[in-house]
Order: structure tokens, then sequence, then C-alpha cells
């Protein structure tokens, strides 16, 4: 039997290697893996540092930056001037401790809530996949509505005179007479509300892969339902309850949409993003609008770099 | 390069393959021949799949070089190569139909009238029934087949398979090595069978090379294999062995005697590696017998003894009988039940015998052995 | 030896209190995901009501039925243009970004390499720095390059958020991919090129698809980080914003709910497709 058609002629391109491969070759240290991988980075490398790292850069920049001797309204120069910092934090503290309070408590709700309604999903319908999916889809649902839309939404659904709110004062969690919409309260229902889905989906996908087989060798150990969720199903999930806790608490603090007059909140709940959006826009103090985010920045860095630390760098992503 | 015959002769040249932190081939030379079924035996970690890969171009030796049909490939890449390897896990692809599937190769080679061709493939293991299900609808031993068909198709110069046959059940298994050996035959195709099951390597290979830690331990026909082994490792490796140990005492041209506690032990000078010093001498377990009274001394029969039986075995065809021998070991012995064995107890004394001429010297000494 | 027969005694019924604990803890949680699920879908339900609202200028009080905003979309002023904007935009973000973060999510799950935990760290960063962060930062980039604030400020702007995304969605799905296949292929005659094409591609496609929907999705309804940097382009967020202080009109509703209702269909579809696709194949 002839080999049909068949020539193999080697390759003339010299030493070309290529371990690409399975198993023990996983491991690409040679010179063509590292062309392959350089080519595959490049793009987005470059563009995360251009239109990532440097903005950051240019904030810590125009931070330190001074007011122009002219005294003109937006003019500033260069300079190493860290009292902007000193400044702001001492302007703005109410603000600070307000958002990062606000971020605290819209947290814990979220937590609270999202953790029973990823458990179900995540480990009480695993048996009807179909189920599983819709649920699942239900819980982004809120995605796929404008966000402003959503809160817009909350405004008007507990604005004065609507049913809810009758409803709320006649449970006694609002005064009667009162109002709602424009006091704290109404600022963290709209940040828990609208964070949900960031603090369900990562527990979710820790619980989905909870294999099913430990909760049954834990019952099969005298363990009672009680006593299998807080000894294995919690700790085993810890990593997407400390991955959502800081998909949802970091973008709190910055958020200022839900604070902000036009929507749930009034000029007495500003957040630090109101004060930047402030002094940036409005203002023109392009310093006092940096230092303020890079502080925040940096708060936040610290609780990254703290979960790094515990976690490693591979859970990240 | 063109092909007088069907399959193509391998040679491999001082493979040597390092990975970061280990060594995985020490130092390889291989040769089989055109149309040969040629297995590569040995345990997990050995360097066989490794050898293997360097074969198929998806690795590249660290030095050596690898030649097909007298032409050198070391630098080729696997695309460009006339080998196709069955993988252990079939690697089929599951976005395709089994026909596609089958049809890859042809149509990656722009060969005529692919699908044709692919149905005659399936046709040949039997499955021309299925080529418009998915890979995933399929039991394991059709997806095997599949993978052989979809390698086949392509008459490659040289056939690689990968412990292909590792997932299927005790009965497939067999079957399948049946439909393997008579399909190699038929196509008349270069087969290199990786393995770690030396029944399916001594059954189904005209050449068996047993590979441990990186190097060849020695090859050869099945038959010759497993009749005389070179080494500890393959004798235990390659069936079971009785292993004595002890220093030579006699030798001539004839045989060599070595003195094992107190007893003497021969073996033919043909059949020995060593001829002085410590040396381990073995045969194989079938190949003894036991008796319940001290046997006569004879020319051409080892006798060992007295000892106790300590464990009794039955595995249906035979019983395997395990014997302490003070300050010689334990011994184990098979005896075929033919129905009419003599019948011990555990606890009982016996003594063991077993020809000269089925004893073979190996050129090493056990792991575990203190050299003097 | 007692106390071994009196164990499985007391074990039984304690098996059974725990069963029905179990039982009565279900049926808790099921009622309240359900409770949950309705608080999640409350706002989308009012906006989809409220975009048949006979109302004029201010959408907060129901006065009737009418498919008027549905029919006679743009004639509000400014809302059609702002929805083609956000359209474009997405197409060329969700482009750009897909194909950027593909190829970093392969080469992360197939290549080992020294820089690997920095890579991961610079793209996890996006992720967790606050919009406001990011678009004063690129606000005070473009602003001191001197470019002109504008759609391509914006695109930029978005490209950058959804690429770590995108790596995110289909580093998973690239995870699931057995390299062995690709391997099957080279052996085959497959060049690299045509290994790529004929079977990486491929099974990586439903997860380029998803990470190309969601980051559309983030795209058209990003709102801080354009507002800092668009210029006077309107996209859909912007207008409803500025909107929000006089009334959002009811025509802004019909955006949000025909999007919704178009990704929703969309995203039930796939499941239903992949779901009777899976049922074919397992007979």
């Amino acid at each position: 039997m002839a080999i049909a058609g068949f020539s193999a002629s080697p390759s003339k391109g010299g030493s070309k290697r290529n371990s690409k491969g399975a198993s023990k070759s996983a491991l690409k240290g040679d010179r063509k893996g590292a062309w392959v991988v350089g080519i595959l980075l490049a793009p987005g490398l470059i563009y995360l540092s251009l239109f990532f790292l440097t903005p950051l850069v240019q904030l810590v920049v125009t931070a330190l930056e001074s007011p122009d001797p002219s005294y003109a309204i937006g003019a500033y120069v260069y300079d190493l001037n860290f009292q902007n910092f000193v400044d702001v934090a001492v302007k703005y503290s109410l603000q600070i401790f307000r958002s990062f309070g606000y971020a605290l408590l819209a947290t814990i709700f979220a937590l609270l809530i999202s953790y029973p309604l990823a458990y179900f999903v995540g480990v009480k319908v695993r048996r009807w996949p179909m189920l599983q999916r819709m649920t699942l889809i239900l819980v982004i649902a809120p995605f796929f509505i404008s966000f402003l839309l959503r809160t817009v939404a909350w405004k008007q659904l507990l604005a004065q005179g609507s049913p809810l709110l009758e409803v709320l004062q006649n449970l006694g969690l609002v005064a009667h007479g009162g109002y709602f919409i424009g006091t704290p309260a109404a600022v963290v229902f709209g940040l828990t509300y609208n964070f949900i889905p960031f603090m369900t989906l990562p527990i979710y996908t820790t619980l989905e892969r909870l294999d099913g087989r430990l909760l049954e060798a834990g019952s099969d150990l005298y363990a009672n339902p009680f006593k299998v969720f807080t000894k294995i199903t919690l700790p085993l999930s810890m990593p997407g309850v400390v991955s959502g806790t800081l998909l949802t608490f970091i973008p709190i603090a910055g958020d200022y949409v839900n604070a902000s007059k036009e929507f749930l909140g009034a000029p007495d709940t500003s957040m630090i993003g109101n004060m930047v959006d402030q002094d940036f826009l409005a203002n023109q103090n392009y310093p006092y609008a940096s230092a303020l985010s890079v502080l925040l920045m940096a708060t936040i860095l610290i609780l990254v770099s703290l979960y790094v630390r515990r976690a490693g760098t591979e859970e990240l992503l | 390069m063109s092909a007088s015959s069907s399959g193509a002769a391998l040679e491999l040249k001082n493979i040597r393959k390092e990975f970061p932190g280990f060594t995985a081939i020490e130092d390889l030379d291989l040769k089989i021949n055109a149309g040969e079924f040629f297995a590569l035996l040995g345990p997990s970690g050995c360097g066989k799949t490794t050898t293997l890969r360097i074969v198929a171009g998806l690795e590249t030796p660290t030095s050596g070089r690898v030649f097909l049909g007298g032409e050198d490939i070391t630098d080729t890449k696997p695309h460009q190569r006339a080998v196709n390897t069955v993988f252990q896990s079939y690697a089929l692809f599951p976005h395709m139909t089994v026909l596609d599937n089958v049809a890859f190769g042809l149509r990656q080679r722009k060969v005529e009238d692919p699908l044709k061709k692919a149905q005659d493939a399936l046709a040949l293991v039997e499955l021309g029934h299925l080529a418009d299900r998915r890979p995933q609808q399929l039991s394991g031993g059709q997806q095997q087949r599949v993978a052989l068909a979809r390698a086949i198709v392509n008459r490659p110069s040289l056939l690689l398979l990968d412990e292909p046959l590792g997932a299927l059940d005790l009965k497939l298994r067999r079957q399948m090595q049946i439909e393997l050996k008579a399909i190699q035959i038929e196509v008349g195709l270069t087969f290199l069978h990786v393995t770690h099951d030396q029944e399916e390597a001594m059954d189904m290979a005209d050449t068996v090379a047993v590979m441990n830690k990186g190097r060849i331990e020695q090859m050869g026909a099945p038959e010759a294999l497993y009749d005389r082994p070179k080494t500890a490792f393959v004798s235990k490796f390659l069936g079971q062995s009785n292993l004595f140990i002890g220093e030579v005492v006699e030798s001539n041209d004839s045989a060599v005697s070595i003195n094992v506690s107190g007893n003497k032990i021969t073996v033919p000078t043909a059949r020995a590696e060593k001829t002085a010093g410590k040396i381990a001498v073995g045969v194989r377990p079938e190949k003894m017998q036991f008796h319940e009274s001290a046997p006569a001394a004879a020319a051409g029969l080892n006798i060992l003894g007295p000892g106790e039986i300590i464990d009794i075995r039955f595995t249906g065809v035979s019983n395997q009988y395990l014997i302490e021998i003070p300050n010689v070991g334990a011994v184990t012995v098979f005896a075929q039940n033919v129905g009419k064995s003599p019948v011990v107890e555990l606890g009982a004394n016996v003594w063991v015998s077993f020809k000269v001429e089925h004893a073979f010297g190996l050129a090493d000494l056990p792991v575990g052995t203190e050299e003097d | 030896m007692t106390s071994l027969i009196a164990k499985p005694a007391a074990g039984r019924s304690r098996n059974a209190r725990n069963a029905r604990k179990m039982r009565l803890g279900d049926s808790v949680l099921w009622v309240y995901t359900a409770v949950a699920l309705v608080f999640l879908l409350t706002p989308i339900v009012y906006t989809i009501v409220y975009s048949f609202n006979d109302s004029v200028r201010s959408n907060t009080v129901w006065e009737g039925f009418t498919l008027h905003h549905w029919t006679n979309l743009c004639d509000q002023p400014g809302i059609c243009a702002s929805v083609g904007n956000s359209f474009f935009i997405g197409g060329v973000s969700t482009l750009v970004s897909t194909i950027i973060g593909t190829m970093m999510a392969i080469a992360l799950v197939r290549y080992r390499f020294r820089a690997r935990s920095l890579v991961s760290l610079l793209l996890f960063l996006p992720m967790a720095t606050p919009e406001i962060v990011m678009g004063a930062g690129l606000a005070a980039l473009f602003f001191n390059s001197g470019t002109e604030f504008g759609m391509t400020t914006i695109i930029l702007a978005h490209i950058m958020f959804c690429i770590s995304f995108v790596v995110v969605t289909v580093k998973a799905r690239v995870q699931t991919l057995d390299p062995v296949l690709e391997e099957a292929a080279r052996d085959l005659y497959a060049n690299p090129f045509k290994v790529f094409m004929k079977v990486t591609l491929p099974l990586l496609l439903p997860g380029i698809i998803s990470a190309a929907l969601l980051s559309f999705a983030l795209s058209f309804d990003d709102f801080i980080i354009t507002y800092f940097n668009n210029g006077s382009t309107k996209t859909f967020p912007l207008f409803v914003y500025v909107s929000a202080a006089r009334g959002v009109p009811a025509e802004a509703n019909v955006v949000s709910s025909a999007v919704f209702l178009i990704a929703i269909t969309v995203v039930i579809g796939m499941q239903v497709v992949s779901a009777a696709r899976r049922k074919k194949f397992s007979a």
C-alpha cells in the first residue's frame, strides 16, 4: 500500500523549536514560546499601560500641582504640593467617612442578601440544570437595564405618595408623613440593590464548583445540616465571598450616582465621587479632584494588596 | 519522501531529553524495522511517552537525531511528518462529526475525495454506520476505533499509539488487541505502541523494548525477553521472577554456580550476563516445582529447601504458592491447575526445584541489595 | 458492645429530625429566593411598564396606556442620536477589546512566564478601580495631551475597561480546552494557523461570544467614565443623566426596555439552543 500523495520535507527554517503541548512540556521557557507570548500579550499590555496606568500617574502628577501664579481659574503648574492631600482629607473628611461607611453597610447588606441566593442557585438547584441557568439569568437580569434607569425606578417607586412608601410607613420603617428618598437609608438601599449581582456572581461561581460529595461526606460523618454549612460549605466558599466583597466595596466607595440629588440622595448624602465631580467639572479645581481620587485609589490598593498577600494573584482573575 | 514498502523504518540516535529539573530520557538508541509492530514498555515516568512525542514532533530532543525511512526528521514540524498518533485520551474533535474527524488529516493534506476515503477507513474499523454522530455520543471503545481510523486513513509511514487501550475494560481491551494486530498486518504499517501493560506488549508486538528511567534496558522478541531477561528490572517488570543472590563459586564454559546460603544454584554460562563476584540468578515461577519430600539430587536440577508455605492464592488458571525458605527468602511457585496437582496446605514444609536450563543470570543486582 | 447498638438508634431519630429541619430550611430558601428575585426584578418591570405611560414630560405618574413612545421613539429630541452613538461606541469597543482580551486569555492559560502574576494584577486593577478614578484620570490624560474630547476619547476609554472582563470570560473557556486536541490537529498535518482556525477558535467561540456580549453591555451602560470624557458627544446613559433633573422621558424607558428584551431573549435563546443540542447528541 503506497502512501497516498504525501511528502515530508524537513523544514529549512533552522532550529525553530516548538514545544507547545500537554503535561510536562506545558512549561514554555524556550525561545519560540516566549516570542508567541510576547505577541499575544503586547497589544493588551501596551493599551492598559497607556490608558490605565498613565492616567493614574497623571492623577498623581495633577494632585501635586499648585495654583498658577496668575490665580486664573483652572490654571495650575507642576509642583510637589503634598499639602493638597492634607487639604482634601480635611475638607472632605465627612464625605470620606460617609463613603466608606455607606460602602461598608451596603457591602454587608449585599453579602447577607446575596449569599443565600448564590447558595440556592449554585448548590440547591444543581439537580435541575435548566432551572439553575434560568435563575442565574434572572439574577443578572438587572445588568441588562441601564444602571441609571434602575436607580430612577426606585426613586419613583419610593417617592412621596407612592404605594410602596405607604407600606413602609405602615410597617413603621419610615415615619408617618416622612420621606425616604434623599435619606442616607435610600442611598445605602440603592447601592445595595445595584451591586447585589456583583456580590452574587463570585460566590455563586465558588459554590457551583463545590463538590457535592464533600457535603455528603459531612452528613455521613454525623454532621447536621447546620454544621455541614458552617464547617464545610462556608469555609470553602470564602474565596468567592472575599472576591465578591472586593468587587462590591470598591466600586461602591467610588460611586456617586446613587448619592446624587438627581437620584436617591440629597446634598447632605454626598460621597467622595460627588466631590470629585464637583471639583473637576464645576470648580475646575483639578488638584483637589485628583488628590481626592488618589486618596481613594490608595485606600483601595491597600485593601487589594492585603487580599493578594493572603490569596495570591491566581485567584484574582 | 517516497515509500517503497508500506511502513517505514524508524531510528533514534543518542536521544536525550531534559526538562527543567529532571532528565526524562538519558541516552536512547532505537531501531524499528519497516512493517514491524514494536512495543515500548515501561512503568509510569520511564520516559516512554516522551519518546513517543519526540517521534511525533510534539517535543524536540535536547540532543540526538530522529530518522524516518533514512531521512533526518529531527527538525521537521509535526504537521510535516508522515507520522500519526493515536492519543491516550483519543483527542477526537468534539465540534466535528466522526466522519469529519477521520477526514481531517486528508483535508489538511488536500487529498482527493477525503470523505470517501474517510468512510472506507470507518468501514475498516466497523463504524461506518456512525459517521454522522458526534464523538460525545460514542462509547469508549467506539471512540478508540475512530481515533485509530483517523490516524490510519492517512497511511502514515509510522503509526504511534500512546497507551490507546488504557481506558477500556478488560474484555474490550483483549478484543481491541486482536483487532489492532489484524489491522496492522492488513494495512502493513509500522506501529510503535507505548504501554505499561506487559501482557499487551508481549501479545501484540514483534519486538519489545523495556524502558526504565529514561533508558532502554533490554530489547528483543517477546519470547526472548521473557525467556532470558538480562536485568533485574526486566525480570520483575516483564512477568514475575524469583531472584537468588550469591557469590560465584564455580565458573567454566558450560555453567556458573553461586552459593545461596549453603544451597548451590547453577545457571548455564550461555545464559549468564556476569560470571564472577556477587550475581543474581533468576527463574520464572511457572518453571519451578515443589516437592513434599526432599527430591533426589540430579544433574541439571537446582534444589532449594525445605521451606514453609506461607501463602496460597487461587487465580483460576493456576495456584500460586509462596514459600519461605530460611536464609534464602520468599519463593513463588505457579502450579497449573490440572486438578490432580499435589494439594498442600498452608504451613506445609516443601522443597522447590527447577531445571538449570531455565535459569538466567542477570547483569545487575536488584535494587536494595548490598554490594560487597 | 452495648454503646455500638445504642448509637444507631439515636442516630436514626436524629437523622429524622435533621431531615425535617432540612425540608423546612429548604422551603425557606425557596421562598427567600423567590422574594429576592422579585426584589431584583421590580425596577425592571417598573421601567418596562412605564415605557407605556401616556406622559408628556416627566414620567412619574401613571396617566394611561399608550404605544406612542414605542412607535414615535425618535420624536424625543436627542434620544435616537444618543442611542446610535452608544451602539457605535459599543460595537467598536467590543470588537477591539474582544480581540485584545482573547489573545491575552490564551497567553495566560497556555503559557508559563515569569511576569504572569504581574499581568494578572494589571488586568485585575481596572475591575477593582472606581470608575471615578479611571474617568478623572483619563480626562486628565486627554486634557494634558491636547486630545479633543468626543467619540474617539469615549471609545478609547471603553476599550480600556472592557479588556479585563473579556480576559476573565475567555480565560474560563480556554481552561476547559484540552491542549491535546491542538496536538492532535498538528499531528494530522495542520500548520499552526490551521490549528487555530479549525480547532482552537471554534471551540473557544462560545466563550468569545459571551465575552463580546458582556463587553457590549458594559460599554452601552457606562456612565461615569463616559461622563468625564465625552466632550459634546451624547451617549444614551448621558442622555438619561441629563434628563434626570427635570424628568426622564418615557422614550428612555422604551430604549432600555427594548435593549433588555433583546438581551434577555438572546441569553435565554442561547441556553435553549445549547440544551436542545445537548439532548440531541446524548441520544
